[in-house]
């Protein structure tokens, strides 16, 4: 395979045959190939000096990279529970019967192959899609027909209607960050002018907290990485936006990058790091040429490169590298383990990316939200920014609104606002629910509706998923459960088998075969994930569950066939293979559990 | 001055730089673990040796010890949670003690056995995974795989072969051989590389030795796994 050798060669010397960017070198032998076959990881192996092992490890790990064929045309539902409620389902099962291909599977021509992803950050215009990697939103029946046809005639994807793939802001209230009329450089200009340590004064009084989710104060994280040992600090924009139901980031990368990168500058004026990475997620690889246009502009405006604003000794610069569909990746150390090329396993900590970071280098990790936060510190001044807000949590904070509302889309508000107001203002006049800070957040129940988003009351990262009253909040907290085994990473014992085990015992009770002894399990699995996991994906992966458990519990005891009775083994889903071979769905070819049991 | 910690309110000497592990070891406490060896660092994923402190789980094989730290790890409640995370384990691959060379041997066995573990409680997921018999002197039985990861890392640092690495991941995570035929006789594994003999369930094993010592009278047949454990450190 003298093509495959070449193409190998190339990519890898372009990247300076450096075994940090094998992520990047997979994604783009990839692109090129369409899938990454045996004998071409034996090739990147061996270019990089890398065992073989290794390569594959990596390649397996992430979603979007695949050791087999897929189809040319490479269909993606997302697969959120907003995606969900607009007929995401029944609109990929359209897609699947008329191109005759079934879900997961390649079709035997090897032209198409149809399934679902995690959330693709497009809630506000769902139900969306990646096809071949470009989102495409707002589908429906007619817009099926259209890609279904264009499909059976192998239209390039690039020559596709342009509407297909638009992508809106849909920007509904804008404070001080949206309306933010800074040019590219002021906040630098600003901060510049009081010096580094000024600046991370001006910081400290602004009491910013981190809009990733965890709220730690960046200031704080700025500090221990300036003080850390080694000169060779880096800043790190973390760009994963995995969490379900939410897309505020993505917004802020197409609308104000300007904003993020310059945060990103401030971030290195205050450590003193030259090293900058953009950590973006495989889905928004559609903004990737934009971002590096963007770099490319304040390079040549003296914002990026050595002497900054003409200031000697201030260097930086910033790189884009991309995920490949895996939502632990946006956990900071998961982060930096694929930033190097690697599996994206959670670090253990102590010792904290601070200290020891990428390539055990000092590294501060901060969300997209919380860079360009840093903009209107530099600008207005600590102390200005911390008279919006609460007491502790101040300035404003992004929502993205989706779900059972009139006007989905991007709100920001100053931290302190309540439940309701932000329902009202969004057109949600029936809610039962609301889930905030996504899947891993917390469930709000229509009695808690005067509650306030802060991190002291209702923290989130920016997820607000609206449910109306027509909702199951089982169903919610299934779609969640499953998001959650999809993205276990699997090192720590408790997040790999017990997401799996939840699945499964919500999948039962769904079928409505579920016991109550299953709910006494459920609380179990549960309690482990919370207490024994090592990073937060397991910490927070029963959340849905807990506060469904609590404040839904009857859409749970609904579904129990029996409060004693506890079927171990579902006979009825052992014959599902044999259904498959011979075609059959009827109602005979099904056991009824409950005439079995009574015979 | 030595530092010390609480340890089930027995006060325990530590010095800098020591884990909970090391520290609670050193003083004579058993704590529970798979996937750390006293000869690599702390890898902190099968999280047996969970113990709290001030309220908190955490790793003992990770957390440097502090002073005045409170922890609490042969209690009821963490013993109960470690008994659901070795249950997590048999029902997660195909186990069947009774017809295991390993049997006996086996330190997944032995903590069920210490830990009072009578049956698998959920539901077990029967992954299908195949046996590994292409190499002359050994076998891969990855059916019974804790992705301890001793053996990738024994083969990485120790051995310099790298001649296993887990790829996917979640719960179809696994173990691959570094080869492209996905088999091990086509890599450079040796009987005696440390990695060959390292793993502390049935999965990297000898051929031709099988059952050279009776069940009834191997290790941990013999003595507990808390005892056993606890003679290396003397
Ligand atoms: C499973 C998991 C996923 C995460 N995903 C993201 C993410 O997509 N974006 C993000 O900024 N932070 C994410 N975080 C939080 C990061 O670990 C980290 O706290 C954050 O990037 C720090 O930035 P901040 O202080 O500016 O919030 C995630 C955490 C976990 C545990
Ligand atoms: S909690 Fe889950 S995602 Fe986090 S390390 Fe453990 S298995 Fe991986
Ligand atoms: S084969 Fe054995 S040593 Fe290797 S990861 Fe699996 S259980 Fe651990």
């Amino acid at each position: 395979m003298p093509g495959i050798e070449r193409c190998v060669s190339e990519i890898v010397t372009r990247h300076g045959a450096d075994p940090s960017q094998l992520l990047q070198i997979l994604i783009q032998v990839q692109d090129v190939i369409g899938y990454l076959p045996a004998d071409c990881l034996s090739l990147i192996a061996e270019a990089l000096d890398l065992p073989r092992a290794r390569v594959e490890g990596v390649a397996g790990f992430y979603s979007f990279l695949h050791s087999r064929p897929v189809g040319r045309y490479r269909i993606l539902f997302s697969d959120n529970i907003t995606d969900r409620m607009l007929g995401a389902p029944a609109l990929m099962q359209a897609l699947c019967s008329k191109l005759w291909v079934e879900p997961g599977k390649l079709s035997e021509d090897g032209l198409v192959s149809i399934t679902t992803t995690s959330c693709t950050g497009m809630c506000d215009q769902g139900p969306a899609a990646l096809i071949n990697g470009r989102p495409v939103t707002r589908l429906d029946h007619r817009r099926i027909n259209e890609i279904a046809e264009l499909v059976r005639q192998q239209v390039p994807v690039s020559a596709w209607p342009a509407a297909f793939f638009n992508v809106e802001d849909n920007i509904r209230r804008r404070d001080a960050l949206l309306a933010s009329t800074a040019a590219p450089g002021d906040a630098l200009r600003a901060a510049i002018r009081v010096g580094r340590e000024g600046w991370l004064t001006e910081m400290e009084r602004s009491r910013l907290r981190g809009r990733g989710g965890a709220g730690f104060t960046t200031a704080v994280k700025w500090k221990a990485c300036r003080d850390a040992d080694g000169a060779d600090k880096v800043i790190v924009c973390n760009a994963d936006e995995g969490e379900p139901g939410t897309f505020k980031d993505r917004v802020l990368l197409a609308s104000h990058a300007d904003l993020v990168f310059e945060g990103m500058t401030l971030a290195a004026w205050a450590t003193g790091a030259q090293k900058g990475f953009m950590y973006l997620r495989g889905e928004y690889r559609y903004l990737l040429e934009h971002l590096q246009a963007v770099l490319e502009r304040r390079r040549a405006a003296g914002l990026l490169g050595a002497g900054i604003r003409g200031q000697a000794g201030f260097d930086f610069d910033i790189d884009i590298h991309l995920g490949a569909g895996a939502y632990v990746c946006g956990e900071e150390t998961a982060l930096l383990e694929s930033l190097e090329g690697k599996r994206g396993t959670p670090r253990i900590r102590p010792p904290f990316p601070v200290t020891h970071g990428y390539l055990g280098r000092p590294t501060v990790v901060n969300n997209v939200e919380t860079l360009a936060k840093t903009t209107l510190v530099a600008l207005e001044g600590g102390e200005a920014f911390a008279a919006t807000g609460t007491a502790q949590s101040t300035g404003t904070k992004l929502l993205s609104v989706s779900g059972d509302c009139a006007y989905p889309g991007i709100y920001e508000y100053p931290f302190g606002v309540s439940i309701e107001r932000v329902l009202e203002d969004c057109g949600a006049s029936d809610a039962q629910a609301v889930q905030a800070g996504g899947a891993s957040g917390v469930l709000i129940a229509g009695y808690e509706f005067h509650r306030r988003v802060a991190f002291e009351d209702v923290p989130t990262a920016g997820a607000f998923m609206v449910f109306d009253s027509g909702r199951d909040a089982f169903e919610i907290a299934r779609n969640f459960v499953d998001f959650f085994a999809h993205e276990s990473c699997g090192f720590c014992t408790p997040c790999r088998v017990g997401t799996s085990l939840l699945k499964g015992y919500m999948d039962k009770l769904a079928s409505g075969h579920g016991a109550k002894p299953d709910l006494a399990d459920i609380e179990w699995v549960t309690r482990l994930l919370k207490n024994a996991s090592h990073c937060g994906l397991g910490s927070s992966a029963p959340n849905p569950v807990i506060d469904t458990l609590v404040k839904f519990r009857p859409t749970f005891e609904r579904r129990l066939e029996s409060l004693h009775f506890e079927p171990a083994f579902d006979l009825d889903a052992a014959l599902a293979t044999a259904r498959r071979i011979t075609g059959r769905d009827d109602a005979a070819a099904h056991l009824d559990r409950k005439k079995e049991t009574q015979r | 001055m030595t530092r010390r910690f609480m340890f089930d309110g027995q006060p325990v000497a530590f010095e800098d730089g020591q884990t909970i592990m090391e520290a609670a070891r050193a003083a004579g406490h058993f704590i529970p673990y798979l996937c750390w060896h006293p000869d690599f660092p702390p890898h902190g994923s099968c999280k047996l040796c969970i113990v709290k402190v001030g309220g908190r789980h955490v790793s003992s094989c990770a957390l440097p010890a502090k002073e005045g730290m409170e922890v609490e790890s042969n209690t009821p409640e963490i013993n109960a949670e470690r008994r659901a995370l070795l249950q997590m384990l048999f029902v997660e691959g195909n186990h069947f003690c009774p017809s295991c060379e390993k049997s006996g041997n086996c330190q997944l066995q032995a903590l069920a056995y210490e830990l009072e573990m009578t049956s698998a409680r959920f539901n077990h997921i029967f992954p299908d995974r195949p046996v590994d018999a292409s190499h002359p002197d050994m076998l891969l039985e990855f059916n019974r795989c804790i992705f301890c990861e001793l053996c990738v890392r024994a083969s990485r640092d120790v051995d310099k072969k790298s001649v296993f690495s887990l790829t996917n991941r979640g719960i179809h995570k696994h173990l691959v051989v570094s080869a492209e035929s996905g088999r091990l006789g086509d890599t450079d594994f040796s009987r005696d590389d440390l990695a060959a003999n390292i793993c502390p369930v049935g999965v990297i094993l000898r051929k031709r030795v099988g059952f050279a010592v009776p069940i009834g009278q191997r290790i941990y047949d013999e003595k507990p796994i808390s005892q056993v454990s606890m003679e290396a450190e003397k």
